[in-house]
């Protein structure tokens, strides 16, 4: 861990923000998990002990500049970004692959499933910065899991090649499904990898919210001064099921989860306020109570997303439709007496 | 055609600053087929740039140059290392545009070097079209002459949808006429010479050659119309409907092997459109179901123009049993 990143530098008032955002987090999440098996959503892929890393990330990140690449458990990060969370949860609910957001508005690019599949869009987006002259900087979000991807080094090759301004933000939650790091991340760390492609890497206790605003602001900063990417590597632990599908009984059991998941990173953020007198009981009831209300604002929205138009399923295929694809589009109409 | 596709580029990069051309030495070697010869000189380093080498890298980066505002013209070096970039092509590149409902658009033209012809290596001569063409999302375009190359290469760069270039390899050194006023139609296929017997359906170096057989056939007095398919997704079943319903029949020749080759398709829209008006089901002459074959068996696995000539026969002399 890099121990030059004191949380205390934080001022209180954004120590007290990401309290909020990380028991907002916190409270969709389990509410999420609870909607799967209340039969709302047909699955969920859980984040439980990934807020902090989440949260603390997307909150260094400029909304005005950067651009944000997740994959399907960026729950917590698209939060913070300040997406419509309805549209977020409508890829659960398994309205449109890829969310109802808009992503050049929010910045947040469509959620996807293939891990490391967006690490290089990352790199060329924020190549796209150097070439135009502009001062974004690209945050791309994978796992431990991923990194094994051909996908992820070679984004970082080239990143580290074009020295482009990108943030490679590894949640380590130590597990990719049923497979723990060791047997998934040769070498030991993703961030030992780092060097190898010349690029800067810090690696930062992922369930410390404000360690890890500290971390990213430090490679965005590195990154939008031209001295190019960085490899953060977020120290975190996947305390649940890798998805609604999944039963980690059958790879880990409920001790050494306990034993090996770390401090809690809701309780130890709310720790620390009160040691520090940044917030009080009353404070910390009260963000518990907002985000119980904004779950249940989620869900309400969540319920009456309703069915898509079969339509749709032509409309964005190609920005120039083919006659061939609207002739099919056609048939379907009259196939299913949709006229 | 080099000259012509080389030509088309640089006009490309003058007129868009949004366009850059990326991929295995296309800078300061000007690409391994010299399609981008002298370009770097030009435009700078910063438009047309040399990435390391990785298939899968230059599409994923071309991706988010997309979604940066770009307009990518990337180029994999030979077809086979295609093979490396499919995941980014099928997963990224064709859904983007789908996966953000119409708000991210993917105007990248990828350029493959295609086809055989040339006793390359092994990986160094593909058909990759139907691969490329059952996928949504991806439209697939093969220009068969310098002239089709020049306009049909700006066209596709123009376009807001990723376009798959197949350039035929064989057909770099070809020379021709270029009109450059004059593109005619951009879409749909095109008859490139006209005959009342049977139509030859082709694309990419086997339009030269089902040419070559027509200018034989016509000695024995059958006037084979050659069709230029040039777009192989959308294909342009309308097209193929009006020639085949001249002629009356119909044989398509690729070099990609025959099972659930793009012959498949053609002869699929042709029987549902002119099924009536057939004198005898639509003919195939492929390449085979093996391994794109060494220099010393391609001239066997090609069609060449025996086998195209036979095919022709064989729809020609049909008889319903």
């Amino acid at each position: 861990m890099d121990n030059n990143l004191q949380p205390a530098a934080l001022p209180a008032e954004e120590l007290r923000q990401l309290y909020r955002l990380v028991t907002a987090v916190r409270q969709l999440d389990l509410a999420a998990i609870a909607w799967q098996r209340q039969g709302i959503i047909p699955g969920y892929a859980p984040e439980l002990g990934q807020e902090a890393a989440q949260v603390g990330s997307a909150f260094a990140m400029d909304p005005e500049l950067d651009f944000v690449f997740p994959t399907y458990r960026e729950m917590g990060v698209a939060l913070t970004m300040g997406v419509d969370m309805t549209a977020y949860m409508s890829t659960h609910k398994a309205s449109w692959h890829g969310g109802l957001y808009d992503p050049v508005q929010t910045r947040l690019a469509p959620i996807q499933a293939v891990v490391g599949g967006s690490v290089l869009h990352a790199v060329g987006w924020a190549h796209g910065q150097t070439l135009s002259g502009t001062r974004g900087v690209a945050l791309t979000y994978f796992g431990d899991g991923a990194s094994s991807q051909g996908d992820v080094h070679e984004a970082m090759n080239f990143a580290g090649v074009l020295k482009a301004p990108v943030i490679f933000f590894v949640q380590n939650n130590c597990w990719a499904i049923s497979l723990p790091t060791e047997a998934q991340v040769a070498g030991g760390t993703v961030a030992a990898r780092a060097a190898g492609y010349g690029i800067k890497a810090i690696t930062v206790d992922g369930n410390d919210a404000a360690a890890v605003v500290l971390a990213t602001r430090e490679a965005a900063a590195h990154a939008r001064a031209g001295h190019g990417p960085v490899l953060i590597e977020a120290m975190t632990y996947r305390r649940g099921p890798h998805s609604t599908s999944d039963d980690p009984g059958r790879y880990r059991s409920l001790e050494e989860e306990r034993r090996d998941a770390g401090a809690d990173p809701v309780q130890l953020l709310a720790d620390r306020l009160l040691a520090e007198g940044i917030a009080d009981r009353g404070f910390l009831d009260t963000a518990l109570q907002d985000a119980n209300a904004n779950a249940d604002r989620v869900r309400e929205g969540v319920m009456q997303l309703g069915t898509r138009p079969g339509s749709e399923m032509f409309d964005f295929v190609f920005a120039e439709p083919t006659e061939a694809l609207k002739a099919q589009a056609r048939a379907w109409r009259e196939e299913s007496e949709h006229v | 055609m080099q000259a012509a596709l080389n030509r088309a580029l640089a006009e490309i990069l003058a007129e868009d600053p949004k366009a850059v051309v990326l991929g295995e030495d296309v800078g300061r070697l000007g690409g391994v087929f010299r399609i981008t010869d002298g370009l770097q000189q030009r435009f700078g380093a910063d438009r047309v740039f040399d990435t390391p080498l990785a298939e899968s890298g230059i599409l994923g980066m071309s991706v988010g140059l997309a979604m940066a505002g770009f307009r990518p013209i990337p180029e994999v070096q030979f077809d086979g290392f295609a093979y490396p970039a499919v995941n980014q092509i099928i997963t990224q590149l064709a859904r983007m545009n789908y996966r953000s409902r119409g708000t991210l658009p993917m105007p990248v033209t990828l350029r493959v070097p295609s086809f055989g012809g040339i006793r390359a290596p092994e990986h160094h001569g593909e058909s990759l079209e139907a691969l490329f063409a059952h996928v949504p999302g991806l439209k697939v375009v093969s220009p068969s002459s310098p002239h089709e190359a020049y306009h049909l290469l700006k066209h596709s760069v123009a376009r807001p949808d990723p376009v798959i270039f197949m350039e035929p390899k064989s057909r770099y050194w070809q020379k021709g006429d270029v009109a450059l006023d004059d593109a005619g139609p951009l879409e749909g296929a095109k008859v490139v010479r006209p005959g009342k017997h049977v139509t030859l359906v082709a694309w990419g170096a086997m339009v030269a050659r089902c040419l070559a057989v027509a200018e034989l056939a016509a000695e024995d007095g059958i006037e084979v119309e050659v069709l230029d398919l040039r777009w192989l997704k959308p294909i342009d079943a309308d097209g193929l409907a009006a020639s085949v319903a001249r002629t009356r029949r119909a044989v398509v020749v690729h070099e990609a092997p025959l099972t659930s080759g793009l012959g498949a398709e053609v002869a699929a829209l042709i029987t549902e459109r002119c099924f009536d008006t057939l004198r005898a089901p639509v003919g195939r002459v492929t390449g085979f179901d093996v391994p794109y074959p060494s220099g010393d068996l391609e001239d066997e696995y090609i069609p060449n123009i025996d086998r195209i000539l036979f095919g022709i026969q064989r729809v020609l002399e049909y008889r319903r049993g």
